[in-house]
This record gives C-alpha cells, sequence and structure tokens, in this order.
C-alpha cells in the first residue's frame, strides 16, 4: 500500500481533514511570528523613544481613519536613494509603540517616516487644506475639514489606557493629565510645561494657525511634525543594530 | 412561514443598537449604530410582513437547499458591479484628483471600500454560494441545519454593509484587507463559525465515502481564514461604545501578523476557496474527470503548507529582521510549484474537450482564469525575490500584480461559475444569452490586459525614477515629478478597469434576464451544431 493510498484515510474522514490541514497551515505562522515577540535583537536599542502625547495620538487616529497609510509609506529602506531623499533608513525600535504599524505598502506619495520639521506647521495647513496649492503635480484629496473639526472627545484617557494595556508604557501621572495634556498641547494660551515634561520633543503651540479651537487640523500637524524624530542618531551603532 | 424566535432576537438586536447609537461616545460609532439599527428592524420588518400563520407547507428534506445559494449568486453578482464601480471612481480619482469629495469620498476611505468589496463582498459571497452547492452535490447531501444556511447568508451581508459604512464613516484599524472594527470583526467571527459548522457538519452526513477534492480546498480555506482573522484582529478597544481600537501588537510583530494574515487572505480566501471551485466547475463545464487524482493530493498538502510562510515578502528590507524577510523569500519561491500544480491539473482536465474552447464561452472564461492564475503565481514568486522587489516595491507593479491574479483568476473563475450555477438554479434551459458571455469574456480579458500592461510599464518606470542617479551623483528626480509622470498611465488603468466593469454589467443583464425566465434569440455559436451541407 503506497503511500497515496494511505491518503484515502483522510478523504474519508472529514474531523482528520480538518484537523490536519490546520495543524499544517499553523506551522508557517508559529516558526516565523513568534520568534519576534522573544527575541532580544529583533528591536534596536535606542535613546529617544517615548509614547506619543495625547494630541499627537489623536492626530495618529485621525491619519489612520482618513486611511493615509493607503498612499504613504513609513518606512525607510536601507537604499542610497531612499537615505538621501527620506533620512536615515527606519528601525523596528522607531514604530515600537504603534498600535498598528503605519509602515505601508504603497508610495502613491513620498514616505513619511521623517516628514518631522522639515516644512512649516502652516506649510502643512496649507497642503492638508489644498495640497495643489504648494505642490502642483499633487494627486492629493483635500482635507480641508480638519480645520473646522473641532476635537471630539469624552474621555480621552482612556486611549492612554487602551494603550498601556496592550504595553505602551504610559504612566499614571501621563493617564491622569491625558485630557488636560489633549487639550494644553494646541493652545496657546494653556501652559503646556506639563505636556514638555511628560513628552519631550512634542511640538507645543497653536499648530493650525486658529488659536481659538483645538482642531484635528491641530491633532493632524502635530503628530505629522513629531515624525521620525524621536530617536538621537548621534548615539545610534548602525552595526550594533543590524539583524 | 413563522420566524417567532428570529423576529424577539431581532428586536433585541435593534435594540441595542439604538441603545448604542444614543450613548456612543463619538459620533462615527454613533451613525455606524444608527446604520446597524437601521438595517435590523428594515430586516425584522420585513420577516413581520412575510409571516404566515397558515400551516408552513412541508419542506422536502431528500433535495440540495438551493434557496441560499440563489441569493448568494444574486449577491455575488451585485456585490461584484458595485466593488468593481467603486474600482473605477478611485482609479479615476488617482488621475483626476478633483474627483475627491472630502470627508466620505476621499481616495483614503474608498479604497478600502474597493478591495473589501472585491475580495470579501464579491469573491466572499462567490465562495459561500459555490462552496454550499458543491459540497452538497459531491456529498449528495442536504445541507445542515434548517435555517443555519440562511443566518450564514444574511449574517454575511450585514457584516458586509457594516464594513462598507464604516469605511465610509472613517472606522478603520488601518489593517489591509481587514480593515472593519474590533465589533464588526467579533460579528463576522459568529457567522464564520456557523459557516464551518455549516460545511463541516454537510460533509460529515455525506452519502459519499469520499470527499470530493474541491470540499479539501474549501475546507481549508474556511478553517485557516478563521485562524488568521482571529488572530491579526486581536485588539484592545479604548470603550465599549466607541469605534477606536488598538492593536493587540505593535510595530514589527504587527506587521508580520498582519501580512501573515494578508498574504494568506490571498492564499486561502482568493486562491485555495477559488481552487475549490477551479474542481467543480471545471470538470463539471468540460464534461471531463480531473487530470490526475494524485497531483491534486501533493499540490493541496503543498499549497496549503507553504502559503503560510509567504507573508514576509511583503516587508523586504524593512525593519523586520533579515532572517524572518530570507525565510519568507524562500517560501514564496517554493510556492511557485504547488501554484503551478493546480494550473496544470485544471488546464489539463480539458484534455480531450480542447475544442470546447471554440464553442463554449464558459469553458474559455475558466482556461482563461486558470491561465491568469498561472501567469500570477509566476510572477508572484519572481517579485518576492529581494532584488527584484527592491525595485517593485512600493510601486504601482505591485497593484497590477494583484489586478492580474484578482481579475483575472478570481473573477474569471467566478463568472464561469456563476455562468454555470445560474441556469441550474433556477431551472432554466440554458442562460438568456451565450454572445453575450462571449463579449463579457472578450471585454474582461483585453480590460485585464490593458490593465496590467499599463501598470508594469508604469510601476517599473516610477521605480526606476526613484533611484535615479545624474553623473555627478545626485538624484535626478523629485518625487513631485515621479507622481506627475504616472498620470497618462493613471488614465489608462482606468479604462481597462472600466472595460471589465463593462464584461460585469452584461453578465448582471445575462443573470437577471435567464433568472426572469428569458432566452434570446441567437445565432448558436459557430461550431457548435455541425453544419449541414446541402446534396449538390
Amino acid at each position: 500500500m503506497g503511500l497515496m493510498d494511505k491518503h484515502a484515510i483522510i478523504e474519508k474522514n472529514a474531523t482528520l481533514l480538518l484537523v490536519g490541514s490546520l495543524l499544517v497551515v499553523t506551522v508557517g505562522g508559529i516558526v516565523e511570528i513568534a520568534p519576534l515577540f522573544y527575541l532580544d535583537n529583533t528591536i534596536e536599542k535606542v535613546e529617544g523613544m517615548r509614547p506619543y502625547s495625547p494630541l499627537e495620538l489623536a492626530g495618529r487616529n485621525i491619519y489612520v481613519r482618513e486611511g493615509c497609510y493607503l498612499c504613504h509609506s513609513q518606512m525607510i529602506r536601507p537604499f542610497r536613494d531612499e537615505v538621501e531623499r527620506y533620512g536615515h533608513y527606519s528601525l523596528a525600535a522607531e514604530s515600537m509603540y504603534d498600535h498598528p504599524f503605519q509602515w505601508g505598502s504603497k508610495r502613491t506619495g513620498p514616505d513619511l517616516a521623517r516628514v518631522g520639521d522639515r516644512y512649516s506647521n502652516a506649510w502643512h495647513v496649507a497642503h492638508l487644506s489644498d495640497p495643489r496649492s504648494v505642490v502642483p503635480e499633487s494627486i492629493m484629496p483635500s482635507y480641508a475639514f480638519l480645520k473646522d473639526a473641532p476635537i471630539e472627545v469624552k474621555d480621552f484617557s482612556t486611549h492612554l489606557v487602551a494603550n498601556a494595556r496592550v504595553g505602551v508604557p504610559y504612566s499614571d501621572d501621563m493617564i491622569a493629565h491625558a485630557n488636560a495634556d489633549l487639550m494644553a498641547q494646541a493652545d496657546p494660551n494653556a501652559d503646556a510645561s506639563g505636556v514638555e515634561k511628560r513628552y519631550p520633543k512634542a511640538k507645543v503651540g497653536d499648530l493650525d494657525g486658529n488659536p481659538q479651537q483645538v482642531t484635528e487640523m491641530d491633532a493632524l500637524v502635530a503628530y505629522l511634525q513629531m515624525l521620525g524624530t524621536l530617536v538621537d542618531f548621534k548615539t545610534y551603532d548602525d552595526a550594533a543594530g543590524y539583524r | 412561514m413563522k420566524f417567532g424566535t428570529e423576529i424577539v432576537v431581532l428586536s433585541l438586536f435593534a435594540f441595542a443598537a439604538l441603545v448604542a447609537a444614543g450613548f456612543g461616545v463619538e459620533g462615527p460609532f454613533r451613525q455606524h449604530m444608527g446604520v446597524l439599527f437601521v438595517a435590523v428592524a428594515g430586516f425584522t420588518a420585513i420577516l413581520l410582513r412575510n409571516t404566515d400563520f397558515k400551516p408552513a407547507a412541508p419542506v422536502d428534506t431528500s433535495a440540495y437547499m438551493d434557496g441560499p445559494i440563489r441569493y448568494g449568486a444574486i449577491a455575488t453578482v451585485f456585490w461584484g458591479v458595485v466593488g468593481m464601480l467603486v474600482g473605477v471612481i478611485i482609479a479615476l480619482q488617482l488621475a483626476y484628483p478633483h474627483l475627491n469629495i472630502q470627508p466620505w469620498f476621499n481616495f483614503g476611505r474608498l479604497r478600502p471600500l474597493h478591495t473589501s468589496g472585491v475580495v470579501f463582498a464579491f469573491g466572499g459571497n462567490a465562495l459561500l454560494c459555490t462552496s454550499l452547492y458543491v459540497v452538497q452535490r459531491t456529498c449528495r447531501a442536504r445541507l445542515l441545519g434548517g435555517k443555519l444556511a440562511w443566518f450564514v447568508f444574511w449574517g454575511y451581508q450585514l457584516f458586509i454593509v457594516m464594513a462598507a459604512t464604516g469605511y465610509l464613516l472613517g472606522i478603520t484599524e488601518a489593517r489591509e484587507y481587514a480593515e472593519p472594527e474590533w465589533y464588526v470583526d467579533l460579528w463576522l467571527t459568529i457567522v464564520w463559525v456557523a459557516y464551518l459548522v455549516l460545511f463541516l457538519g454537510t460533509i460529515l452526513k455525506r452519502k459519499e465515502p469520499h470527499i470530493y477534492v474541491a470540499n479539501w480546498f474549501y475546507l481549508s480555506f474556511i478553517v485557516t481564514i478563521a485562524m488568521l482573522h482571529v488572530i491579526n484582529n486581536l485588539s484592545m478597544p479604548a470603550s465599549f461604545l466607541g469605534s477606536k481600537s488598538y492593536s493587540a501588537f505593535s510595530g514589527v510583530q504587527d506587521a508580520l501578523t498582519q501580512w501573515w494574515y494578508g498574504h494568506n487572505a490571498v492564499g486561502f480566501f482568493l486562491t485555495a476557496g477559488f481552487l475549490g471551485m477551479m474542481y467543480y466547475f471545471v470538470p463539471k463545464q468540460a464534461n471531463r474527470p480531473v487530470y490526475s487524482y494524485r497531483l491534486s493530493i501533493v499540490h493541496f498538502w503543498a499549497i496549503i503548507f507553504l502559503y503560510i510562510w509567504a507573508g514576509p515578502h511583503h516587508l523586504h528590507y524593512t525593519a523586520l529582521p533579515d532572517w524572518a524577510q530570507t525565510l519568507g523569500m524562500a517560501f514564496s519561491i517554493m510556492l511557485w510549484m504547488p501554484s503551478w500544480g493546480g494550473m496544470i491539473n485544471g488546464l489539463m482536465t480539458l484534455s480531450g474537450a480542447w475544442d470546447k474552447l471554440r464553442t463554449d464561452p464558459i469553458i474559455r472564461m475558466m482556461v482563461m482564469a486558470v491561465a491568469f492564475y498561472g501567469m500570477s503565481t509566476f510572477e508572484g514568486p519572481i517579485m518576492s525575490i529581494k532584488t527584484v522587489n527592491s525595485l517593485s516595491h512600493y510601486t504601482d507593479w505591485t497593484i497590477g500584480h494583484v489586478h492580474s491574479g484578482a481579475l483575472g483568476w478570481v473573477g474569471m473563475i467566478s463568472f464561469g461559475a456563476i455562468y454555470y450555477m445560474v441556469p441550474k438554479l433556477w431551472n432554466r434551459e440554458r442562460l438568456y444569452s451565450l454572445r453575450l458571455v462571449t463579449w463579457h469574456f472578450w471585454l474582461a480579458t483585453l480590460g485585464i490586459v490593458v490593465y496590467a500592461a499599463v501598470m508594469w510599464v508604469s510601476g517599473i518606470m516610477q521605480g526606476l525614477m526613484w533611484r535615479e542617479y545624474d553623473e555627478q551623483g545626485f538624484l535626478v528626480y523629485s518625487f513631485a515629478e515621479t507622481v506627475a509622470a504616472m498620470h497618462p498611465f493613471y488614465v489608462m488603468r482606468a479604462i481597462g478597469g472600466a472595460m471589465y466593469l463593462t464584461g460585469a454589467l452584461l453578465m448582471a443583464w445575462n443573470v437577471t434576464m435567464t433568472i426572469l425566465g428569458h432566452q434570446r434569440e441567437e445565432q448558436p455559436m459557430p461550431g457548435s451544431e455541425p453544419a449541414l451541407r446541402p446534396a449538390e
């Protein structure tokens, strides 16, 4: 009785077929994904990474909501042209607090992994409101409605708590001040020293050119302006981080 | 028919949706719950109006249960047209950005509507209805359970409506091809488990000793999608009265989990399931047995084992560790062989029946599907090679590749299956028009050729422009210049897509007329009847 004939046993037993195929399809995932959770060198050692400030997180949620990742990657590959065009290649450490990741898979528009600090706040507001006013070749949709949409949140601390539950190191202090920090970061009349203390390098002040109101535009600009600015590459050892 | 329990349960469900619509913590969630309320309350009202207290006619439990399959066939055609229409719209948005209408109809919100619309609404309904059609006929058994199949069908449609409206409202997990948020995911899990019970239960009560090869593929597709869906969508909601949730994983682990899912949405949803379709409908339409039984065994186990490993090729040269990238590349190349095993088994089934290509446009469609399957499963391993991928990744070449698979393989084999099933499901002698099928075939085939060729040329051009240096060592093109260079190609791509959509509209017309019982008077296909020559 050859091997092929033995296959008849599986063909006559639906449970065996079900269990067999389930076992066969689990192998690849276990071998490839599971080690990423325990191999120490999966995420490089860097200095400067911190959780997102509440306003940055709100901006990131808008980035996700509008599907920006469908046209913009946040993953610079280690090629000469990409490094010259966008900056240092992306590290795993730079997205270690990203739930979900936003590496993207398509560059209909340019990579945004290091777009922070490259343009002024006013440029971002103009570009998001009417992309072709600053980049005539652009095919990006307009997001002018963000300027008129006030940040709507009942209790933003729940978002920090949810992130903390999946492993982002938000402290009790950060969670307690979440709602105040959310508003203070983009309100020129508020005291933002707490935001700057808890979230170093956060962009503070009126970001969208409208000091009256904290809008979704403020949040999105706060997020874009910090992208790729946290890690201190002067202290990063490329050779040690290679894996 | 009486629907006592259903009406009570649905009313409670509708009430819960109404409460959530009132107390949701954010606007989009409240609107989404409003949509849910209208959908469920509307369905309840339809059941109420159809309630009839006369004793129901006894159900013939020896016959096959084809009601949900008839609905599924209609849903397949309907969602196919909708999904492809959205595809043409977003293709035009890339060529003419003024077509974006903020906020609901911007590209970023419509693109998941297109992908989910064609993959899960069109493809999903095609898989649902063909799998239930095939499993009954190859097992000689009626579907398990009285109303379970109806629950699976309507439950799945509710999933589609909630996913689609959620995207327009901006409710998304931002995981490609797994965008619906946590509560829609939970609902799909319930429906999917019911589908597994329905399918497996029907196999268990079969009257044939052997489980037919098509059912191996369908079964492995259902169970693998269950595993992928549950693990990839693990997330933590910020509030149980809000839509936003945060993925259980972050960064590099999240990326690989997502592409382990994403690649196997292709591997199991769009390949294994549709191979099941091929293994039933191609032999049936060709009236020939499957070419090789041994090949089907070898390529079945090989394909389900190897596909799962291929995910990392979506993450070449990213921050994913090199060992995982290399492993993913090696398995992606190996995947070429079992993929072609399926293609060979499908094509060679026509041995001795190749003449039907001239006379039967339905078999022609199926053969073209299998040919495109072979083409794109050859292109895929090539693109998974890191050197090639360094050029192709992030460009429109990838989009071209996925469409030669999706339009060529998934679309064409589904059209073939629909054309085969519809006359049988409604007891019609034949389709309304075979000539319309020929038109559909040529529009679809030429549409794909235009689409794929344009995306190859433009994708490679884009990749080369990004990396082009002048003799002094400076980058030649700004990013904006590469965007401008894409314009003519985006226009041509939209034309290719519109051709394909036109073909689908012809199918919708043909299927509708067939269901209504019409037959178009037309010349028979050339060669289908021996021409009689008058005596001289």
